[in-house]
């Protein structure tokens, strides 16, 4: 395996190995934490000594999605709600591929969510990022299934009156074996969580709580990029292990971050292969009839 | 190059239009299906599962049908060969996937054995109903190519075509079956893998620092690479450049776009795949495809006994249109006559090529039948009377119980 070697030349960028630096500037706004969460996701992969060689990004739509075009490896920009669906068929066609998605909540959660739960109940081998920014950012502010009740959005102009999924515990009861939630401020557990998901078996996932600082922070009047990290700052609580249960996130309140699922299951390519040495071995015929 | 041993069943088999769908796309070299389980397409993926041990495919059921396409979409990059396989309902949740398959240049094959729509229809009766959605069901322009196969030896055979056409021009193959032929059994004579002609997918053979993902080749095609080889390259469903990199500009979407409509447009040549019957002396021609063609075949013989000068055109490709065929024949013959399994599709397309030469017949069957010989014969007798041309299309009526 590769070992890519940290950058010690001042003149460059020390992730220049892992990012387009053709196309920098990137499209993120100040106070934007979905840049924070790439820089943790390059130094994570540093971390986890994995070759970059043998890994795939695949983004979907919106701002976060536009994260697999910035980082230096096979990279797919895809549909709307579906990098989970489009890595799945690269993770079951090349087991030896370690592929990530990154995408943001409204991605992965509305219209992906029917894809984000499958391929965690059939424990598919990916890690997904989930940059949650309460609501739909590049089509302008828009509720997303994130968005804090109460919460102003260009689509809930009187406040938001749908409750928000709790991502990690849609996680953790899908079957998900790692799930932890950092904010952008925390990016040294966040590169670390990231480092550890990496190395993860099975379908593992990181969500990054980002407040999009151009629409959320704004009608909502929750001041500039130096006011929310101080908010995460006073207002995050590191729980470990903490029940999924307790994780929603209210307007404005306490946020819980930590780790808090770790756990083993065969993932899908490990029982698929299994049913299939299985099946050669003439253990098993189509639908369990007698004789060849 | 020829095929690979291991996925070809050689031999004569009484096959399902399915199954031998199944056979077709493992004597390809089709080693990924994605699928979403719905009748009447069902024995394609039921075949191909059972075989896939052996033959050392992968496969899995996906939770939709837009994730089946998508999946294929994916395993196609990492090299493996794929294709999904639906019918009307799935197929319109495909739709998003084909134009993000096009817009990728992936080669994929999509099996649409057609049942009678719109909205839920009549489900798993007979229908050519979705000719005109592969073509155009996505959004935004480009090219597709299309087979309608008529029987199972059919299925087998241009699913194999259908799987090289896609690896030859990187795009989106759609075999439109229907559940007559899909259900259909019949004898298929599978030859041996020497005998079976494999188009290889077009890979990038450069330096590796200097591969760019859409640079193409003179015909319009850019030569691939997989994932996990160390090219580390990105591709968008935006408009992109030759990197593969989003360009929001209006001259990027001539730069991009236009080629994915030219690389099958400038060919259609190589792609069209006909079969004529009698036309040469024709005053009448009927144009058919799928399971219609085989009534029409039959309406030949028995016009043809009765005096009439009539010939068939038997599309084995409908995308893209034969139209410079259509007008030649338009000078030729006195009418067309143009039976389908629906309201009026092909028979459009026909019109457009005809341009006003030739009165066109058209018989639906869009109350899900397939055409009786004996209206396509009657119809194909009035018009051989016809005296003079009229424009449009005369929808003909039917007159047998």
């Amino acid at each position: 395996m590769a070992t890519q070697k940290v950058n010690t030349n001042k003149d460059i960028h020390p992730m220049e190995n892992l990012l387009r630096m053709d196309r920098m500037p990137h499209i993120w706004c100040p106070t934007c934490g979905i840049g924070l969460a790439v820089t943790a996701f390059t130094a994570a992969l540093e971390k986890a000594n994995i070759d970059p060689n043998m890994v795939s990004i695949v983004s979907g739509i919106g701002c976060t999605g536009r994260v697999a075009g910035y980082v230096k490896v096979d990279s797919f920009h895809t549909t709307h709600g579906r990098p989970i669906a489009f890595a799945t068929g690269i993770k079951v066609a090349n087991p030896k591929m370690k592929v990530v998605v990154f995408s943001g909540d409204g991605d992965l959660i509305a219209i992906g969510g029917n894809h984000f739960i499958h391929a965690a109940r059939r424990n598919i081998d990916m890690l997904v990022v989930c940059v949650n920014n309460f609501i739909y950012a590049m089509t302008g502010g828009q509720v997303a299934p994130t968005t804090p009740l109460a919460a102003y959005a260009t689509t809930s102009p009187y406040g938001c009156v749908e409750p928000p999924f709790n991502i990690p515990y849609l996680a953790d009861s899908s079957g998900a074996v790692y799930v932890a939630r950092y904010t952008a401020l925390h990016i040294r557990r966040l590169t670390n969580a990231l480092t550890e998901a990496l190395n993860k078996k099975g379908f593992s996932v990181v969500e990054v709580i980002s407040p999009c600082g151009m629409y959320y922070s704004r009608i909502n009047r929750l001041g500039d990029g130096l006011e929310m990290m101080k908010f995460y700052h006073d207002n995050v609580e590191i729980k470990h292990g903490e029940d999924t249960k307790n994780l929603e996130i209210g307007f404005q309140s306490k946020i819980i971050c930590g780790k808090f699922v770790d756990r083993e299951r065969p993932s899908y390519m490990e029982r698929y292969n299994q049913w299939l040495s299985e099946v050669r071995a003439s253990a098993k015929n189509p639908e369990g009839k007698k004789g060849a | 190059m020829k095929a690979d041993k291991s996925g070809v069943l050689t031999g004569s088999h009484i096959l399902s239009g399915n199954e031998a769908c199944a056979e077709g796309a493992l004597a390809a070299g089709c080693r990924f299906l994605g699928l979403y389980p719905i009748v009447p397409s069902l024995e394609v993926s039921k075949r191909f599962l059972q075989r896939a041990p052996e033959v050392g495919a992968t496969f899995i059921q996906m939770e939709d049908e837009v994730s089946a396409l998508a999946a294929v979409l994916g395993a196609s990059w990492t090299g493996k060969k794929s294709m999904t396989v639906t019918s009307g309902p799935g197929f319109s949740l495909m739709m998003e996937h084909l134009g993000l398959g096009v817009m990728l240049e992936t080669p994929c094959v999509i099996v649409e054995i057609q049942m009678v729509g719109p909205g839920l229809g009549l489900p798993t009766r007979p229908a050519q109903g979705d000719i005109m959605q592969s073509r155009w069901g996505s959004h935004g322009d480009y090219e597709i190519i299309a087979f309608a196969p008529s029987s199972a030896q059919e299925m087998f055979d241009f699913t194999i075509k259908a799987f090289n056409l896609s690896e030859r021009y990187r795009v989106p193959v759609a075999l439109m079956s229907d559940a007559y032929v899909a259900q259909l059994k019949e004898k298929v004579a599978i030859p041996s893998a020497d005998q079976i002609n494999i188009e290889p997918r077009r890979y990038y053979g450069g330096p590796r620092d200097s591969y760019l993902p859409f640079k193409r080749d003179e015909d319009f095609v850019p030569p691939m690479v997989d994932i996990g080889q160390g090219y580390r390259f990105h591709v968008t469903g935006l408009t992109h450049d030759d990197r593969g990199y989003p360009i929001m500009f209006e001259e990027c979407q001539e730069y991009n776009v236009h080629p994915l409509v030219r690389k099958i447009r400038d060919f259609t040549d190589k792609i069209i795949d006909i079969e004529e019957k009698n036309t040469n002396d024709a005053e009448v021609v009927i144009i058919s495809y799928g399971v219609s063609s085989r009534a029409s075949l039959k309406v030949v013989e028995q016009a043809r006994s009765k005096g009439h000068k009539v010939g068939s055109l038997k599309l084995n490709t409908v995308w893209p249109f034969p139209e410079k065929r259509v007008a030649e024949l338009a000078s030729q013959v006195k009418a067309f006559v143009v039976p389908e399994m629906n309201f009026g599709q092909v028979v459009q397309e026909v019109e457009r090529s005809a341009y006003g030469k030739a009165n066109i017949f058209f018989l639906t069957h869009g109350d899900n039948g397939v055409e009786y010989a004996g209206d396509i014969l009657a119809a194909v007798e009035e018009a051989s009377q016809m005296k003079e041309t009229k424009c449009g299309i005369t929808e003909w009526k039917k007159r047998s119980a």
